[in-house]
């Protein structure tokens, strides 16, 4: 194991982390908003995936109208979420909501494997398969398209919270019953925070499908998600940019050591390990608010 | 009616304190037990051994997740793995030549002992983080193992387990196998029934309602945090042995995945929160509804005419499934032990609703 490899699986790492990171900030809008784990975020992205694949081909629309297509019907399965499964359970005990978001994610996996079958599909986003040369390392082209709409997203977000939504959406992440007492409307901030995660899906399902392809295993992306977001703290955006390079460097060197070591298969017990380590060594992660609690 | 109260009057605690103070229960409890030791006789082997018999298992596996999960309060996301280490103990400690009696109860306490792995992770953190922790540790286990030779046998690796010998006897025949679940399933019910009367169950009733005011009053809440994960631990493993020797015969990880760890977490949701007689309605629930749904759908193509393609078919079930989870938790959360006990209430009052129970 050379330097130069190792530097590379390193950089590659850092790219696909962020591409994780992605994930991740679906996760942490939600719970940002509504303290709402959401363990089906890795479904919503294979269900987004299918969903840009229905439109492109079924449909026969040009790729970006497929994507624009389904990043506005995503919004609207996101909504719909929020309201018809998760408002209700507002307020009761933490398990009946992480049991919720487990059924969502059985349900929204199976259905769209029902609806389209499990073979894996291409995604073409006209990415050319020839690496990018960083000096002496070798740039996997789909991964550096990846991490530069990561950043743009995050950019966005930035500016999102800066503005008059962005501050209401705040305001109830802080504290949803003065929120609520100061006329905010607490439901729709909770609507619009499930509708940009699923668009945030959709987007990270389009990337990680053009990377992958379409199929069952970008459900598996929950656990990087998860990951990612308690790394770098439930409710910060930037925490999982961060942790997701983290993670994805992380990720990348270990496994490239570990995988001739363990016969394969690493990289999801360094996941697993890496949350493990988070949680008891900083449960709020990199960058969360650590919380008080009353008795 | 059936549930009758009239008349019925406690003169010492000792009947106020039993278990079943109603005689229609006991009658009740005492008939069903009865039906279930008479099934060889009246069953055919294909239903006793096929849907009694895991039903009965699964029902003693979701009693042991509910003791942590009802009575303790702590989440646990990863008790396949617990049953998985139960189960290759009990195959390999068999294996070695150990009898079947001492390999389960070795198999218990291999998974205790291991399982209290994720009570240290509950010392530390709870309800969500807890939760995504012990996530964590089942694909931790997972991993171990099936990338572990000296476990699993190497990797997509079947192995074998030996056949129960109960004292010298071979049990083979099915009606022996699914004597030994029912008492499993016996045992562990009673363990569970006795369970709310006593010091310790009160004591992690009270960890689950609030463990910092538990820890005021003067209960030690890390220890029975412990206790508890141990406890249900060694239930999980030793169920997870009886389910591979009684209906399984051989041990692979796959059957002890997450997705197995998510169905038992259904199996007390859908069920109920520490509710007993809810584990075995949960457990009878989702182990039937693939195949009830199976059916249903094959003569709805039929009736109606219509074909399904076969992908279709395996994954509508699945897509059932996790509609049937959501659908619980909006319309009843305490599960078919609560609608149980719904009608149970009204019928003991019956025909005068307005009276107090």
């Amino acid at each position: 194991m050379d330097a130069i490899s190792l530097m590379e699986s390193a950089a590659n790492g850092a790219l696909i982390g962020l591409m994780y990171s992605l994930v991740a900030m679906g996760i942490v809008l939600i719970y940002k908003s509504s303290s709402v784990p959401n363990l089906a975020q890795g479904s919503m992205t294979m269900l987004a995936a299918y969903v840009v694949l229905a439109f492109a081909n079924s449909a026969g629309a040009p790729i970006w109208a497929a994507i624009s297509l389904a990043i506005i019907t995503m919004f609207i399965i996101g909504l719909a979420i929020e309201r018809v499964a998760l408002r209700r359970l507002a307020g009761r005990p933490i398990i009946m909501i992480l049991m919720m978001t487990l059924g969502l994610e059985i349900f929204l996996r199976a259905g769209s494997m029902t609806i389209w079958g499990g073979t894996t599909r291409p995604m073409n986003l006209g990415i050319s398969d020839a690496p990018l040369f960083l000096g002496p390392l070798l740039i996997n082209r789909a991964y550096a398209f990846g991490a530069v709409v990561t950043i743009a997203m995050f950019g966005f977000f930035v500016m999102f919270f800066r503005s008059r939504m962005g501050v209401v959406l705040r305001a109830i992440s802080d504290d949803y019953t003065a929120a609520w007492s100061v006329g905010i409307s607490v439901e729709r901030g909770v609507a619009l925070s499930w509708a940009m995660s699923a668009v945030v899906a959709t987007i990270a399902g389009v990337l990680w499908s053009s990377v992958q392809g379409v199929d069952q295993s970008l459900a598996q992306l929950l656990l990087k998600g998860v990951t990612v977001a308690v790394l770098g703290g439930l409710d910060s955006i930037g925490g999982a940019l961060l942790a997701g390079v983290l993670l994805g460097v992380v990720e990348g060197i270990a496994s490239s050591v570990l995988d001739p070591l363990l016969g394969g298969a690493s990289r999801d017990l360094v996941d697993a390990a890496m949350l493990i380590l988070t949680i008891l060594i900083r449960p709020h992660g990199l960058f969360g608010r650590h919380d008080i609690e009353r008795v | 009616m059936l549930f009758r109260q009239a008349g019925i009057f406690h003169t010492d605690y000792s009947a106020d304190r039993a278990l079943f103070p109603i005689p229609a229960d006991r009658w009740m409890i005492g008939s069903l037990l009865l039906l279930a030791l008479a099934a060889p006789l009246y069953m055919n082997t294909l239903y006793l051994s096929s849907y009694l018999l895991p039903w009965l298992v699964w029902t003693a596996g979701a009693l042991g997740l509910n003791l942590i999960l009802g009575w303790a309060g702590q989440f646990h996301l990863g008790y396949a793995a617990v049953m998985g280490i139960g189960a290759y103990a009990a195959v390999h400690a068999s294996r070695a030549g150990i009898p079947w009696e001492i390999a389960i109860v070795l198999a218990g306490i291999t998974a205790a002992v291991i399982g209290s792995v994720f009570a240290f992770a509950a010392l530390r953190v709870k309800g969500l983080y807890l939760a995504l922790s012990t996530l964590a540790l089942q694909f931790v286990m997972d991993w171990t193992i099936s990338h572990v030779p000296a476990i699993s046998g190497g990797t997509q690796a079947t192995l074998q387990a030996p056949d129960i010998r109960l004292l010298g006897w071979a049990v083979t025949s099915d009606a022996g196998l699914y004597y030994v679940a029912l008492v499993w399933c016996v045992l562990v019910t009673s363990f569970m029934l006795n369970l709310r009367r006593t010091a310790l169950g009160r004591a992690l009733v009270a960890v689950r309602e609030k463990d910092y005011a538990a820890a005021v009053i003067g209960v030690n809440s890390f220890y029975f945090k412990l206790v508890a994960f141990a406890t249900s631990s060694f239930i999980g493993g030793v169920t997870g042995a009886i389910l591979v020797g009684t209906f399984y015969h051989a041990v692979t990880p796959e059957q002890f995945s997450v997705d197995v760890s998510i169905q038992a977490l259904a199996m007390v949701i859908v069920g109920g929160l520490g509710s007993i007689i809810g584990s075995y309605f949960g457990a009878a629930f989702i182990l039937l509804m693939p195949g009830v749904m199976n059916s249903f759908i094959s003569w709805a193509a039929t009736k109606f005419g219509f074909s399904l393609g076969i992908e279709t078919l395996a994954h509508l079930p699945q897509a059932f499934y996790g509609a049937l989870i959501i659908g619980f938790l909006l319309i009843e959360p305490l599960g078919l032990g609560k609608i149980y006990n719904n009608i149970r209430d009204y019928l003991l009052v019956w025909p005068f609703g307005y009276t107090k129970k």
